[in-house]
């Protein structure tokens, strides 16, 4: 037994993420990151959402909190500045995220609440069947869209930073220990932290897209995935499928329990 | 054998991803779809089956020489 399944819930293990999800290696990521933080499972809180990605927090042994649809961001603001010493990390997917709960992503990054998201993106909704998710590329297929998805997907990691975000990262899970720095680095920010983790789903995307082997699919993001520093140099041309990981934004602001605190200082409270 | 292979069978989905990212070929699917270590005399300990195993179901020890 590795030192970072304390963090599992042992009797809740194996998970009910289909053969080859990359979540569960996203999910080991997010323990590893924990672990070499030193955060203990006493002052760590893991909030989540609906959907694949947010069966984690079931299989995480802290104090966890499974939310409304969406709605993972405002419950994780509601404990932070319940109690600014704990550390909370928010566990959403790519639909949960910049759909159902885009509003609450951009407004917890204008906020600059001190949460460290983690989106599982798996491009598609795959708990409920394979619907088109605003994060599916363009021209590829879901249930929803057989013919091919028409409509633009979001970078969630440009919203992000135009929304305020202080740190914003990406990774995927081919570049595993990648991903635990990426999160480790995002743990470390105070203030608002993104990180991507472009995740495969062989099952509700994959098969629709000619990849339903999950080594093609983990294949496929090594061969596509370029660092910050080499995609800067890339001319557009030969971007092509290919896309950016490593630390894509870092910015220096007053994050929202100390803005708080301010005004609470102002009005008297603190005396 | 310069390594410790522990495979943990009850969390096996056999979904191959350490089959193919297994740079020895030591790896394979029995036919129940379960991982099985073909070629323990190939295994050079470098972790990449455990790094990627969503499922936590196999682990590498490099053993220490006597």
């Amino acid at each position: 037994m590795r030192s970072f399944e304390k963090y599992f819930r042992q009797n809740r293990l194996p998970h009910l993420w289909c053969p080859g999800c990359g979540n569960g290696i996203a999910m080991k990521a997010i323990v590893q990151a924990v672990e070499r933080k030193g955060f203990t499972q006493d002052n760590t809180v893991i909030v989540s959402g609906i959907g694949c990605s947010s069966r984690a927090s079931g299989y995480m042994d802290f104090d966890t909190l499974h939310t409304a649809h969406g709605r993972a961001i405002p419950f994780a603001t509601g404990i932070k500045l319940a109690n600014p010493e704990l550390n909370v990390i928010v566990i959403t997917g790519d639909g949960d995220c910049t759909a159902i709960g885009g509003n609450h992503f951009i407004h917890g990054a204008r906020r600059n609440v001190d949460l460290t998201v983690v989106l599982f993106n798996n491009d598609i909704y795959g708990m409920t069947g394979g619907q088109a998710s605003p994060m599916t590329p363009l021209n590829k297929k879901a249930t929803t869209a057989p013919y091919g998805t028409v409509d633009r997907p979001f970078d969630a990691c440009h919203l992000a930073q135009a929304a305020g975000a202080t740190f914003v990262a990406r990774s995927t899970a081919y570049h595993v220990t990648h991903l635990t720095d990426m999160i480790e680095k995002g743990l470390s920010n105070k203030g608002f932290s993104l990180i991507e983790a472009v995740v495969q789903c062989p099952t509700a995307y994959g098969r629709k897209n000619k990849m339903s082997d999950p080594s093609k699919m983990m294949m496929w993001m090594r061969d596509n995935a370029v660092m910050k520093a080499a995609w800067d140099k890339l001319p557009a041309g030969d971007r092509g499928e290919k896309f950016e990981i490593g630390v894509l934004y870092e910015d220096q602001y007053t994050d929202y329990a100390a803005a708080y605190e301010e005004v609470i200082d102002k009005a008297g409270g603190n005396k | 054998m310069k390594s410790e292979i522990t495979i943990k069978m009850a969390r096996c989905k056999g979904c191959g991803i350490c089959v193919a990212f297994c740079p020895k070929q030591v790896l394979a699917l029995s036919e129940l779809s379960k991982v099985y270590v073909k070629d323990g005399e190939a295994c050079i300990a470098c972790g990449q089956c455990e790094l990627r195993c969503p499922d936590y179901a196999i682990f590498v020890d490099k053993k220490v020489s006597q």
